[in-house]
């Protein structure tokens, strides 16, 4: 055991603040060396989870400490900005506190917690992992080894203009970028189409352009990062994927005001009538369709899966995994838990009161489901084809540096290749661990 | 100065004590000192817990650099390695490119906010000055942006400047103003001179209104214009309070961080600032550079504020006037008081 100083995160700016944020102290120690974790131990513990907008989770854990008082589970709320809850959980793995058991971490920080050994490995077999879907397994491991038990998931869809591409003549939605700029030449020549634009997705600098410019890479075959971190983005298909965009911007495919897009921007757009198809994930599809008014687009969208270069083209994933904080006590009772609220009773449950994406196969093709969100099927498709975003222990470097090149190519400011190239050596650069 | 006089004036007098009252004097004094002491000690806990001891551990962990992975077990090696000063020597180096970028951002919105927030905070105080009727509601009125958190205000701001936002639709403009560019840092300036510009503004009218009356007459019988009086006279006095509220809003502006990282976004390189810098090394868990910036911050801030009261004559404590102000650093003030 070495003792050595902790410190703790904190957003705040100030330089004294800023000072003080970083010297929180507390006692430290090695974990176990070598060998499997071993998760003893019964009693109370705690989930730990952003803001719950749907009021739901606090009705699972009710169910679960019924069933188990002796062990029961108490709710650490965290704020809605993702940020904030990384720090947070990044605060509590540092100072080695057992305030935090289970985490709903989001599942590109899987890495990050699972190299920091600041999550245990958990074990595989007792949960059931052939029941979901492959790819969303997949953002739960690092090195081969399970840290984050899939608890939901999150894909992105094309939502399209029904009523439009059914007056063009459009039979269906577009599976290639090319079919999708001819179908909205098509549209763009309806009276009903004036001043329309014709795509958008996430384009402002922050996550949802390295969310973006993934799927553009992947949806033209190429990689951002492979299985084992090493970046390949200084390819063929990489620039073609990045190309999309950039030339898209150029030709008014994607409108200027794209680049300061983030997902309720788009939606924005969207349902008041002046895109023609739109990136986005499942949650606004309840909003979009909603008939109080607030949405124009209410009968007239439908979903469909993204649009690649030479056919349906790749998401990424989003959602949040459970995992088990190392610091915690009560291990055993965690790994039960877990179980429970990762089981396929509890997503539906879930589902039913908002919108999301279940990790069982089973859930999509549930008709009462289909019925209450009609994006299900497509969703499913969307996430088989699913590529997960750049699972690195340096994540938060990675995108940024993502986000930094292709905005500047975006935007116009450097040239696709040139971008790429950059990216390339500042990502190999950051993988080489410096 | 008060205090320090009479706890001065009785420590060079002990050794030698009047023959009057050998056994009182000493007995008196130091209970006072004693007193003194019980009565400062739980501040001066509160300022070596929050303020000393945070210090010295963000300079002591700015010496530590960030671990690296182990390519075997692909785990993060357990401890911090010691780098010595490098974290600084980084910021010369080839990485620095970012660090002297919110060097210079900080440094410009400082100055350009600073400097326009000054003009318009004394015609503010000069318009609140006036008498007329309504005046309490003008002043309650100038006083909403600075009431209302950054935070709320940056969001505010953020749906002004939104592309079909309040901004354009007036300029009839089509700026995309949260994204890279100049256009970014004068989103940022414009929307911090409307929040802060009221806080200069009240304190020169405080100082405004202690300027006596007479002084304009004599002036007015004198022969002087307007401006000549506001040149000659307002100034001056109000100079004072004046250099307050700038050396306030100044080290405010060097910390700025919740304005731009709200209103255009985190990671933005047109107005990154040093804390935002600081606190995305820390979010990334590279404590190292995060306490090295911070540090580099914390000094920069205390040079500014030392050339202020040192160069300008800053009364910060408020305990005396410009004058005796000139006069405190002059280095044998404080052995004349004390003989």
């Amino acid at each position: 055991m070495k003792s050595r100083t902790i410190r703790a995160l904190q957003s705040g700016g100030a330089a004294f603040v800023g000072l003080a944020a970083l010297a929180a102290c507390g006692p430290a120690g090695a974990t176990k060396a070598g060998g499997r974790p071993t998760f003893e131990g019964r009693g109370p513990i705690t989930y730990v989870a952003g803001k719950d907008a749907s009021g739901s989770v606090q009705e699972m854990l009710d169910r679960w400490n019924k069933l188990h008082p002796s062990e029961k589970v108490t709710f650490v709320q965290l704020p809605t900005d993702p940020d904030a809850q990384r720090q947070q959980m990044i605060q509590n793995a540092q100072t080695k506190s057992d305030a935090y058991t289970v985490l709903a971490l989001d599942a590109v920080w899987t890495s990050e917690f699972a190299a920091h050994r600041w999550i245990d490995r958990l074990p595989e077999d007792r949960y059931p992992l052939s029941q979901m879907l492959k790819p969303i397994v997949e953002t739960g491991k690092y090195r081969g080894g399970l840290y984050a038990l899939p608890f939901s998931s999150d894909g992105g869809m094309l939502y399209y203009r029904t009523d439009l591409l059914k007056q063009a003549r459009i039979a269906k939605p577009p599976a290639t970028w090319a079919e999708m700029k001819a179908d909205c030449a098509k549209v763009r020549k309806l009276p009903e189409a004036r001043g329309m634009s014709c795509y958008a997705g996430q384009f402002q600098k922050y996550e949802g352009l390295t969310v973006n410019f993934a799927e553009a890479v992947n949806s033209a075959g190429g990689v951002v990062t492979d299985a084992k971190g090493t970046p390949h983005v200084d390819t063929p298909q990489a620039k073609r994927g990045l190309d999309f965009l950039v030339n898209s911007f150029k030709d008014g495919t994607i409108p200027k005001d794209a680049v300061t897009y983030q997902e309720e921007d788009g939606r924005r757009a969207f349902q008041t009538g002046k895109l023609i198809f739109l990136r986005n994930w499942p949650y606004a599809y309840p909003l979009m369709a909603k008939k109080d008014g607030s949405s124009k687009v209410a009968d007239r969208f439908r979903t469909a899966p993204l649009p690649g270069l030479n056919g349906p083209g790749a998401s990424s994933l989003g959602g949040h995994n459970l995992a088990l904080s190392a610091s915690a006590e009560n291990k055993a009772t965690a790994i039960d838990f877990m179980k429970f609220l990762s089981s396929q009773e509890i997503q539906r449950f879930t589902l039913s009161r908002a919108p999301g994406a279940p990790t069982y196969e089973a859930l999509y093709k549930d008709p009462k489901l289909i019925k209450q969100y009609p994006y299900l099927p497509t969703l499913k498709q969307s996430i088989l084809h699913a590529v997960p975003r750049p699972r690195v222990f340096r994540y938060g470097d990675v995108t940024a540096a993502i986000q930094q090149q292709v905005y500047a190519a975006m935007t116009g400011s450097t040239s696709s290749a040139q971008a790429l190239k950059d990216l390339q050596q500042t990502l190999r650069q950051q993988a080489a661990g410096e | 100065m008060v205090t320090t006089q009479n706890q001065a004036a009785p420590v060079p007098r002990a050794p030698a004590p009047p023959a009057e009252r050998p056994r009182r004097r000493p007995r008196a004094t130091s209970g006072t000192g004693r007193l003194a002491a019980l009565l400062v000690s739980p501040t001066l806990l509160v300022l070596t817990v929050v303020v000393l001891y945070p210090t010295l551990v963000a300079l002591k962990d700015s010496l530590y650099g960030t671990p690296g992975l182990n390519p075997k077990t692909g785990f993060v090696n357990e401890s911090d390695p010691f780098v010595g000063l490098q974290n600084y020597g980084a910021i010369f180096g080839a990485a620095g490119a970012r660090f002297w970028n919110a060097f210079w951002n900080t440094t410009f919105l400082t100055v350009t906010t600073v400097a326009l927030e000054t003009v318009i905070g004394i015609a503010m105080a000069l318009i609140m000055h006036r008498a007329f009727q309504g005046r309490a509601l003008v002043r309650a009125s100038i006083l909403v942006p600075w009431a209302i958190p950054t935070a709320v205000s940056g969001l505010l701001w953020r749906w002004i400047f939104n592309s079909n936002g309040v901004a354009n639709a007036l300029t009839g403009q089509h700026i995309l103003w949260t994204t890279e560019g100049f256009h970014a840092k004068l989103a940022v300036i414009i929307a911090d001179v409307w929040k802060t510009a009221p806080f200069i503004g009240l304190l020169v009218l405080a100082g405004l209104q202690v300027i006596s009356k007479e002084v304009y007459e004599a002036a007015r019988i004198d022969g002087a214009g307007a401006l000549r009086q506001f040149w000659n006279i307002t100034l001056p006095l109000v100079k004072p309070a004046l250099l307050v509220a700038v050396l306030f809003r100044t080290l405010d502006a060097l910390r700025m961080f919740d304005l731009p990282y709200i209103l255009i976004g985190a990671k933005k390189t047109s107005v990154e600032t040093l804390s935002m810098l600081a606190q995305d090394q820390a979010a990334n868990v590279r404590f190292g550079p995060a306490a090295a910036y911070a540090v580099i911050l914390f000094v920069y801030v205390f040079l500014i504020a030392l050339a202020f009261v040192r160069l300008l004559g800053a009364d910060v404590l408020g305990d005396d006037g410009p004058a005796r102000t000139r006069r405190r650093w002059l280095p044998r003030r404080r052995t004349e008081v004390a003989a």
